[in-house]
């Protein structure tokens, strides 16, 4: 079977960015619309019978599902070893994550034609969107590391450009350098892993990296002789892959690397459901999850990393998102939460067959959370949109105002809240079992968190749809139906993507396995999640004076929970005081006086060489003609007399 | 040799039947309709273009006087895709009232000098080679004195004659020397001849090498440049320091590589310090200079040194990464080139200070200059970046201290040359300007020429597989 049309589906965004990026204002704002649509549209197309044509008809040999090739060039060749490709891979998690970018994306594109209706640089901003797609798909598909690098990268960019999208407001501007920076210093660490991984092993190819044979070992030996050599108590390899999930868990916002996610939230609405909830910010979990072979079976160390840096972001953040008053912070937070969960699957897994139930749970959980979550952004873009503001505190009873959001919005957050029946229950779930048979400690981390995520979006959709009375400006109004119906047909996933039995599709071997449902689980769980839900409905399903009692009771704890655990403060302190005075300034006296002067001295010279010979050129043909014998005769000396001789 | 034989030569009878079809043209039209020869002759062109990437056989003609090869026929290919670009970039100019009645000379004459060239990179014989070389000489001085009327461009012709006659006479006398020294004019004589190198040898390699260095522009045979290209119409000059740069490159290199692949211990050295100095000298000059023109000519001298440490690596990666450098450079120089003869065209500008503020009124243009000048500079992702890093690769792979510190040099030169293109770059987008340019609207034709030429630039860095198709016809010492 031939793939090669696969590279459609990457190429079209591309083209699209091309195409509404060069002519920008000479094409109308609808055309842009419908051009950006119909192209992600068309990519989707191509994604579900992609999909179709891997899942059931060819990608299944022996019972395992295979890595296709699609597509594979050598695009610049350094030596026989050294060289970089680009392709296009096809297996389940490439597969699934080509289809997951797509539909998110697809809906975003439709939302966008209403959301951004009428604002400046419309065009801009679909093309923007048209070059994230590009990337990301780009990044799912990569068949090697340095591709997925070269990838990585341009998704930063466009979530550098389109969070800086409002670029006259300072604080958007603000918001893109933090998101940049940071995420950059976290790539360097990826740089680095994958510098270090590729220097031992000889290759950059995942397909060669993650081979493994039959007995569960890793075929390449030069892993099995990097786990041999150490540093600082740990194999080189643990420290490569230790280092290539510093990279994923920047694009990921693991603690410490989150600060930028929630003032990511400057961006537009849509902007935030894309990259900042449902593809770019889970491109750190795909990444440990392309690697996880050798994560599991070199490098168990780096595998524990993950699993605590999940556990402990996940936990940190549903805390903050409890006292935080802007919804898309309180969003913001919890898609760190929910990443955080995804990573802490991963980390409790082991490769191969049912042991390998964390990581189908964490592939399952990235799928549904990407519905339900890019769902809950839409649903409060829509509200944001009727109410002009993103403060929770200007919200109130808007459930009679907007019936179509508050419908969806509603199933949406059943889903996170793992409601029986909906999809967040069963992925949830699947976590839990893994974590529970594997680490005590994280299950009840996890269980904690489930809780807390129940609370807190309780919070949110209590105090925005129910609570107080409050008076509009003018009344809030239902959206336009390119707003709606992206709505509508993200929560009919968010209610049935549960349902898709993962296990079959997803494994980290390859080779599908039933997984059973364990009520021992889901039961107190599932009554855990309603306990916090109770206690939001009891705090701010009306009007009450609890929370400000409570809040007033806990200052010094509600207060620095408020603030993110002073972590942003922190990092200002390490960078503006030990970094920029100390170090920076010692360092910047050294560039004026040292080095800028030997290159202000080197300029100089230039600068009077030049000055110098400019007689050469007196514009005197006879002295042209001169100059030429005399150059001609004096090789001739020099190489006659003086080189032979 | 049979007829069928006589398609070895495909370019060459290509240009000779379009150069007759414009002649033609020229004579059938009335006054009033002569202003589609100049379309025609780019249709002709394009279409001379396209047949060129046929499959082609490769074998000799006139008892291994004309070579056919596939790495020439590539060589062929590049510089016509360099001048169908000037060909767009030229259809304005004549709509001007002084060079309507010269339409048809400007194609005959340009034309002519490129079947010269044509010649000169398919020669198997030195006399060949030097009838190419004057066909591809003599007219590009009628060419630089095409606005007769302009006291400057008469002087860059004349210059360019005298300089010519120079040079052509010193290489000639080597010829006669080599000659003299071997019995034989044939490259293959030459090559597989046994014999040591004595003194008339060496005088022989020094005075064909004078003769080629003023074609490429080496310092000190490059003196000729500055005025002939500040003085030349602006296409004339872009044709000049890329198309003639071009094929004279080209064929230095096949022969320094076959008939004195015997004297490379000769030739290596001595362009080690030729390059050394063109990079220098053409930097240094290009720092001081204003004027656009006058700025792309020094910065062209300085590019024709960077591109000898190709040549000196003398292998076959050496080899392909020169011709795959130049296929850069013409798309690089021909877009900035692009950009200027349409300022100038349209406002008569041609310093670098009128280029302030021209990102404000005409943001398109200033864009597509930016990038061809990234490109020469050589920074990623454009091409120029590529040509750079293959070169500099290529000499690198020659693992010793003399090529470490001539990559050293390059590389210094390199950050010298940034600051200058960054010039006019700043000049564009950042230095303010009360009265900039205004906006202006260029024609159909040259926007499409600078489209080819922006795209090349981008295509030709990531589209690798051109790069290892050049390498494939490549050979070493």
């Amino acid at each position: 079977m031939d793939f090669t049309y696969t590279l459609a589906i990457i190429l079209l965004p591309l083209v699209t960015f091309l195409t509404i990026g060069l002519l920008d204002k000479s094409m109308p704002n609808k055309l842009a619309g419908v051009l950006g649509t119909a192209s992600i549209g068309t990519s989707f197309l191509l994604a579900c019978y992609t999909a179709y044509q891997y899942f059931f008809v060819y990608g299944m040999v022996d019972g395992v599902y295979q890595k296709i090739i699609a597509y594979h060039i050598t695009w610049l060749k350094f030596t026989d070893t050294l060289h970089i490709d680009l392709g296009v891979i096809l297996d389940p998690i490439s597969v699934m994550m080509l289809l997951v970018v797509t539909t998110v994306s697809l809906m975003v594109h439709i939302y966008s034609n209403g959301y951004m209706h009428g604002e400046r640089g419309f065009n801009k901003f679909f093309s923007f969107l048209s070059l994230f797609s590009f990337s990301m798909l780009g990044l799912v598909v990569a068949t090697n590391l340095f591709q997925m690098y070269i990838f990585w990268e341009l998704v930063g960019v466009s979530s550098f450009l389109l969070i800086g999208y409002y670029y006259e407001k300072p604080s958007a501007v603000a918001a893109s350098k933090k998101a940049f920076i940071t995420t950059r210093f976290a790539d360097l660490g990826f740089l680095i892993g994958i510098l270090l991984l590729s220097w031992y092993t000889g290759t950059f190819d995942f397909v060669q990296l993650t081979q493994t044979s039959a007995i569960g070992t890793l075929e390449s030996p030069a892993i099995a002789t990097m786990g041999g050599i150490s540093f600082m108590g740990l194999s080189v390899i643990s420290w490569a892959l230790i280092l290539i999930f510093m990279g994923g868990a920047g694009k990921s916002a693991m603690f410490p690397l989150h600060i930028w996610l929630p003032d990511a939230m400057e961006g537009p609405t849509p902007v935030s459901a894309l990259i900042h909830a449902a593809t770019m910010v889970v491109a750190g979990v795909f990444l440990v999850a392309r690697l996880f072979p050798i994560y599991a079976i070199a490098a168990p160390d780096a595998l524990t990393v993950v699993m605590w840096v999940g556990a402990f972001s996940s936990l940190f953040a549903a805390i903050i998102a409890c006292t935080q008053y802007d919804i898309k912070r309180v969003l913001a937070f919890s898609t760190m939460s929910q990443i955080g969960y995804m990573m802490l699957a991963l980390g409790v897994s082991k490769y191969g067959g049912e042991n390998g139930l964390g990581f189908t749970a964490s592939m399952f959980h990235l799928t549904t959370h990407a519905m339900f979550k890019a769902l809950l952004f839409l649903g409060a873009g829509s509200i944001i949109h009727a109410v002009h503001s993103n403060s929770m505190l200007d919200m109130g009873g808007l459930r009679k105002y907007m019936p179509i959001t508050f419908i969806t919005f509603g199933i949406a957050w059943l889903a996170i809240c793992g409601f029986p029946g909906l999809s967040g229950f069963f992925s949830k779930d699947e976590i839990l079992v893994a974590a529970m048979q594997n680490n005590t400690p994280v299950f009840i981390i996890a269980v904690v968190v489930a809780g807390l995520t129940a609370f807190y979006m309780s919070r949110l959709f209590f105090s925005v749809f129910f609570g107080k009375e409050t008076k509009y400006h003018h009344t809030p109004h239902e959206s336009p139906k390119t707003m709606t119906i992206p709505l509508m047909v993200l929560a009919f996933f968010a209610i049935f993507a549960g349902y898709i039995p993962f296990s079959k599709f997803v494994t980290s071997d390859g080779a599908a396995f039933a997984t059973h449902f364990h009520w021992n689980v889901a039961i107190p769980v599932t009554l855990i999640a309603f306990i916090g839900m109770g206690i939001a409905y009891v705090l701010y399903f009306k009007e009450s004076t609890i929370p400000t009692k409570v809040t007033k009771a806990l200052k010094g704890v509600y207060t620095t929970i408020y603030n993110k655990f002073y972590i942003d403060e922190i990092y200002l302190f390490v960078t503006k005081k030990i970094l920029f005075n100390i170090v920076a300034r010692s360092i910047a006296w050294f560039d004026r006086h040292v080095i800028d002067a030997t290159m202000n001295g080197f300029a100089t010279v230039t600068n009077y060489v030049s000055n110098s010979i400019k007689g050469l050129q007196s514009g005197q043909v006879q002295k042209y003609g001169l100059v030429f014998l005399m150059g001609a005769l004096t090789f001739a000396l020099i190489f006659i007399y003086l080189v032979t001789k | 040799m049979n007829l069928h034989s006589f398609l070895l030569m495909r370019h060459e009878l290509v240009l000779i039947a379009i150069m007759l079809i414009v002649l033609i043209a020229e004579l059938a039209t009335k006054d009033n309709r002569k202003s589609i020869i100049a379309p025609l002759a780019l249709v002709l062109f394009g279409i001379h273009t396209v047949i060129g990437f046929l499959p082609m056989e490769s074998g000799t003609l006139f008892g291994g006087m004309f070579n056919a090869t596939p790495i020439n026929n590539i060589m062929k290919n590049i510089l016509n895709i360099g001048v169908l670009i000037i060909l767009f970039q030229t259809q304005k100019t004549f709509d001007s009232e002084l060079n309507r009645g010269k339409v048809s000379e400007y194609f005959i004459v340009l034309f002519s000098t490129l079947i010269g060239m044509f010649y000169m990179i398919s020669a198997g014989d030195f006399l060949m080679f030097y009838i190419g070389l004057e066909i591809a000489t003599i007219p590009l001085a009628a060419l630089a004195a095409f606005n007769r009327h302009e006291n400057k461009s008469a002087e860059a012709g004349i210059k360019l004659l005298l300089s010519s006659t120079l040079s052509s006479g010193i290489l000639l006398y080597g010829l006669s020397m080599l000659y003299a020294a071997n019995g034989s004019l044939f490259f293959t004589d030459l090559m597989h001849g046994t014999y040591t190198i004595t003194s008339l040898h060496t005088l022989t390699l020094i005075f064909f090498f004078a003769g080629m260095a003023f074609k490429i522009s080496l310092v000190p045979f490059h003196l000729w440049a500055a005025d002939v290209y500040e003085g030349a119409p602006v296409n004339v000059t872009s044709y000049l320091s890329v198309i003639s740069k071009g094929s004279a490159v080209f064929i230095f290199t096949v022969v320094l590589y076959t008939v004195f692949k015997n004297y490379a211990e000769t030739w290596q050295p001595m362009m080690y310090i030729i390059a050394i100095f063109t990079m220098l000298v053409g930097n240094l000059f290009a720092l001081r200079q204003n004027n656009l023109k006058r700025f792309l000519a020094f910065s062209s001298i300085a590019q024709a040194g960077f591109l000898l440490l190709g040549i000196i690596a003398g292998s076959a990666v050496g080899m392909a990464t020169v011709i795959y450098y130049v296929l850069v450079y013409v798309f690089s120089n021909l877009a900035a080139f692009g950009v200027v003869s349409m300022i100038e065209s349209h406002t008569g500008k041609t310093t670098i200070s009128d280029l302030n503020g021209f990102y404000r009124t005409n943001p398109k243009l200033s864009l597509a200059l930016m990038l061809a000048l990234f490109s020469l500079a050589g920074i990623p992702p454009v091409a120029g970046f590529f040509g750079k890093f293959f070169l500099f690769t290529a000499v690198a792979s020659v693992n010793t201290t003399p090529y470490h510190i001539l990559l050293l040099i390059a590389l210094l030169n390199t950050i010298i040359s940034l600051y200058y293109y960054l010039m006019p770059v700043k000049a564009m987008f950042i230095n303010k300007n009360e009265s900039p340019i205004a906006y202006f609207k260029s024609d159909v034709f040259a926007k499409i020429g600078l489209s080819i030429s922006l795209t090349g630039m981008v295509v030709v860095g990531f589209v690798s597989s051109i790069y290892e198709e050049i390498l494939k016809f490549c050979f070493g010492l």
